[in-house]
């Protein structure tokens, strides 16, 4: 899509098309709001496709287990790949220096008061963060169910965590978020015997009803239950990744953005 | 919360929109959101006088036009409204749907003043 030759006017939109009236035009755009983000995110993603890089986005509520989960999938996987981190916070490197104890290299991002990472403060971090070498690179964005869900990174994949302490009815209070996620993870599922109110198929009834098929997968980091499927899904994902990258293919997360979905429609 | 950065990003579109057909001010923006955007129409609306300040959007007027929650069914291909965390066929109930309208974050069009009109 572009705003120059008129490839985005449309039947349904061509009313707001160029119709001057006196002195003042009227100027049809159609640009996704975000079209800046979403082209460094397209960058993003071909650094990450020139490395042979699968880069996932992990989102969640702060607390839900995503550090814990990345440090049980780095002593499940690190005889097997190699493994990058990119931690997003408000403040301190304390996640980052988690999993730099686990000798897996991990760059902080501070996002000061933001929300959410964004895919300029992602390619500002893969400057300083070299790619070489590595299979999976993991994003564990800033703990926030609504704002990280809008922004592109540049990642192939998006996970999204739901903790059992949080409620099965989190995807029906943040369908955005969970409307993104291409595996939604159930985690400390360890807690689920003392957790009666949650109810897994209820969590996984609420994803359905956002229209998507997103695995949900049920895992406790700590106790190291349920982590084979979590495994599998990512070694899959890598061999299906290398595939695209041998093919000079690329994979988008499943939600595509408005920008994108014009482009492929008209 | 992330409305404030959304708006900025508006603003520097709206901007090259007006550079590039050198117009001297922008009169009014016009922009669709639908529900699952992420976006919510009245934190953009607060923000929109803070982002356009001191650009050649300042003091235009931000019309958002709410984009309805549509799907269309993969299994009977009806096309019916849904809720924005119920996105089920209405006809059939099967989750299998395609959204056809909803997460829409779009700069629809921009209504530039190329000459000010003196006033009469």
């Amino acid at each position: 899509m572009c705003d120059t030759c008129g490839c985005n006017i449309t039947p349904g939109n061509r009313k707001h098309a160029y119709t001057p009236v006196q002195g003042t035009t009227a100027v049809s755009v159609l640009k996704n709001l975000l079209a800046k983000n979403d082209e460094q995110a397209a960058h993003n993603r071909t650094h990450f496709d020139h490395h042979g890089v699968l880069a996932v986005n992990l989102m969640s509520a702060p607390g839900s287990g995503k550090t814990s989960l990345l440090e049980a999938t780095i002593d499940a996987l690190r005889d097997e790949f190699r493994i990058g981190v990119i931690e997003g916070d408000l403040a301190t490197e304390n996640d980052a220096a988690r999993i730099r104890a686990k000798g897996v290299p991990a760059h902080q991002i501070g996002t000061g008061s933001a929300c959410h990472l964004d895919a300029h403060m992602v390619h500002e971090a893969l400057h300083r963060f070299p790619l070489d070498g590595l299979d999976f690179l993991f994003i564990e964005n800033v703990g926030n169910l609504v704002c990280p869900a809008s922004f592109d990174l540049g990642q192939h994949r998006n996970v999204t965590l739901l903790s059992v302490t949080e409620g099965d009815d989190k995807p029906a209070k943040y369908p955005v978020m969970f409307r993104a996620a291409d595996l939604v993870l159930i985690t400390k599922s360890d807690l689920l015997p003392v957790l009666e109110d949650f109810d897994p198929l209820r969590a996984q009834a609420h994803v359905r009803n956002l229209a998507s098929e997103a695995p949900v997968l049920r895992l406790s980091a700590r106790k190291g239950e349920g982590l084979a499927a979590w495994l599998d899904w990512l070694r899959q994902e890598l061999g299906q990744q290398r595939a695209r990258v041998a093919a000079g293919k690329t994979a988008r997360p499943k939600v595509q953005p408005d920008g994108a979905a014009l482009h492929a429609e008209y | 919360m992330h409305e404030l950065s959304v708006c900025q990003a508006l603003i520097g579109q709206v901007e090259a929109v007006a550079r590039g057909r050198g117009a001297c001010r922008v009169k009014s923006v016009r922009v669709r959101l639908g529900p699952l955007s992420g976006v919510e129409a009245p934190l953009l609306q607060q923000a929109y006088p803070l982002a356009s300040a001191g650009t050649l959007a300042e003091a235009s007027q931000l019309v958002i036009e709410p984009a309805p929650v549509r799907v269309k069914c993969e299994t009977c291909g009806a096309e019916s409204e849904a809720k924005p965390n119920r996105l089920l066929c209405k006809r059939c109930g099967d989750y299998h749907t395609r959204l056809l309208s909803g997460d829409e974050m779009m700069l629809m069009s921009v209504e530039l003043v190329i000459q000010e009109t003196p006033d009469v």
